[in-house]
């Protein structure tokens, strides 16, 4: 079954592919490519990964089904998570430290049902979704990714808050065997994050599982990690062990760390400046690199990243420069 | 001052090397659209501009250090190549902000003037840029004799401002792992501390050396 919300951020038909083109679209470009050098440069050519295996009984949406999605490779080669390397390449090589199962996460605050519980606990009463969403980073680049997860209000509910529960507040594993970089001191250890309650309880918000119709990989965040497409890539805390729902709002890792640059909220707007670049447009990642990425042009930077029809509304009366 | 004086071979093989990392860059684009290979990222545009920017600042760092080795290596002819290594100091340092303003922001010199205007770490780039100019006008030997051995000099040494503010520029642009700005910054004050050491060793009246005979 298809669910169609709205059509508002969809995009514009120039950008439509056929569906599921997107599994075979590495295929396509390494045979187009294949005329060139590629057999003498076998170990250089493509990154290798270890295979995922593909997550079973999804349900296709129609969220961003018109989107064309970033490559694979891009999606799982170009990633910021500090803890396994400051370099966008680090973290695909890094990250088989990580080891996502079994995986435990604990629930505290403000919540009839806390304590300990499995990944599966978590996840598996749940319809697992495919969503394309776009993805905007904070540094003026953007990706279109097919995650497979659950909207995060469909797990918040089971764990039945109450009503002093006004934020949630989310960490990541801290554990230097498996994260390497958290023995250096480049961010504070563990990463946090938080949402306010309706933010978190938003249909858009989802706790993600998979990427491409297979799990996630260690270097997105596996095995469970947050996206929130109106907010920039940073809101999207990987590697959750702890969920706590909390009065007041939580502190979340960069605006601790920078906090003149990134604030708590962190929404996707066009209008408010990073203080070190311009955040009015972006660059479009679409897995083809060399020279046709070079010369690609600029996209514009929408409001809330697009998704302005669904989420403005959250944000009515605020003063969004102020609450940046 | 008397102009040391290079040897042809070696010069080429300067200029070559310099061009080393250029060449790379090149190399690594032209894979990655033919072969599909990701020497430079999904996002060239960023990888690319940040290389540039190494280099230039690497080049500099060359350029400072040629003295000091020299002296260790007891080769002062060293010397004669570095006026070809500052010059590509300001090669890349201009390739690095022509990458930024023709690929990053595609030609938009609005929001070009407002970076510099805004944005400290640019304009601390920029500064270091323009210093750059007088230094890479008057690397020519008809330069040096026009301006004469000690003004040159007192005009090149400009070169370790400029590497500091290089390394400040990169600094303030770092968002969180600031280890190698830092490493920079402490290569090139150890290189400004040897040259103000050695000056002085060059520069203090000599002790005197004979023993003063005592009164009989």
């Amino acid at each position: 079954m298809l669910i169609k919300i709205k059509n508002i951020s969809d995009a514009k038909s120039s950008e439509i592919i056929q569906q599921d083109f997107y599994y075979n679209r590495r295929k396509f470009l390494t045979s187009a490519a294949s005329l060139g050098f590629t057999a003498l440069l076998p170990a250089l050519s493509s990154p290798a990964f270890g295979a995922q295996r593909p997550i079973k009984n999804v349900q296709k949406t129609a969220w961003g089904n018109n989107l064309q999605p970033t490559t694979f490779d891009a999606v799982t080669t170009y990633n910021n998570f500090y803890e396994f390397g400051t370099s966008k390449s680090d973290p695909s090589k890094n990250a088989h430290t990580l080891k996502p199962h079994p995986w435990t996460i604990e629930v505290s605050g403000h919540a009839d049902k806390t304590g300990k519980f499995s990944y599966e606990d978590i996840i598996k009463p749940h319809q697992l979704e495919e969503r394309i969403y776009r993805m905007r980073c904070v540094e003026g680049w953007s990706m279109v990714i097919p995650w497979v997860g659950v909207p995060l209000a469909k797990i918040i509910k089971r764990l039945e808050p109450t009503s002093k529960a006004k934020y949630i507040a989310f960490e990541t594993l801290l554990d230097t065997q498996q994260m390497p970089l958290q023995k250096f001191p480049i961010l504070p250890w563990p990463y946090v994050e938080g949402l306010r309650m309706d933010e978190a309880m938003h249909p858009l918000t989802i706790m993600a599982v998979g990427v491409f119709g297979s799990e996630m990989p260690n270097q997105n965040g596996a095995p469970m990690r947050l996206v929130v497409p109106w907010k920039y890539g940073f809101k999207g805390i990987k590697s959750i062990v702890k969920i706590s729902f909390v009065e007041k709002q939580p502190p979340s890792t960069w605006s601790v760390s920078t906090p003149q640059e990134y604030g708590f909220y962190s929404n996707v707007n066009p209008e408010v400046d990073h203080p070190r670049w311009s955040q009015k447009r972006e660059r479009p990642i679409t897995g083809e690199g060399g020279f046709s990425a070079l010369f690609a042009k600029k996209i514009e930077t929408k409001m809330f990243n697009g998704y302005a029809e669904e989420v403005a509304g959250l944000y009515a009366g605020m003063d969004l420069k102020k609450n940046f | 001052m008397a102009i040391k004086r290079s040897r042809p071979f070696f010069k080429t093989c300067v200029f070559f090397t310099g061009l080393i990392p250029l060449g790379w860059l090149a190399f690594a684009l032209w894979s990655d659209t033919v072969n599909a290979t990701v020497y430079m990222t999904a996002d060239p545009v960023q990888k690319l501009n940040r290389e540039l920017g190494d280099w230039a600042l690497i080049f500099i760092i060359i350029t400072i250090a040629v003295r000091p080795f020299a002296d260790l290596a007891k080769k002062p002819g060293l010397v004669a190549y570095r006026r070809m290594i500052g010059l590509y100091a300001f090669f890349y340092a201009l390739l690095h902000v022509s990458s930024y303003v023709g690929i990053d922001l595609q030609l938009d010199l609005v929001e070009f003037v407002k970076d510099i205007t805004n944005r400290n770490y640019i304009l601390v780039g920029m500064v270091s840029l323009i210093l750059l100019v007088p230094l890479a006008v008057t690397s020519t030997k008809g330069m040096i004799k026009r301006l004469g051995g000690p003004r040159w000099k007192r005009l090149h040494f400009l070169v370790y401002l400029i590497a500091i503010l290089g390394a400040l520029h990169f600094f303030m642009m770092t968002r969180a792992d600031f280890s190698r700005p830092i490493l920079y910054a402490v290569v090139i004050l150890v290189l400004l501390a040897y040259r103000g050491w050695a000056y002085r060793q060059k520069t203090r009246p000599k002790k005197p050396t004979a023993p003063t005979t005592e009164a009989a």
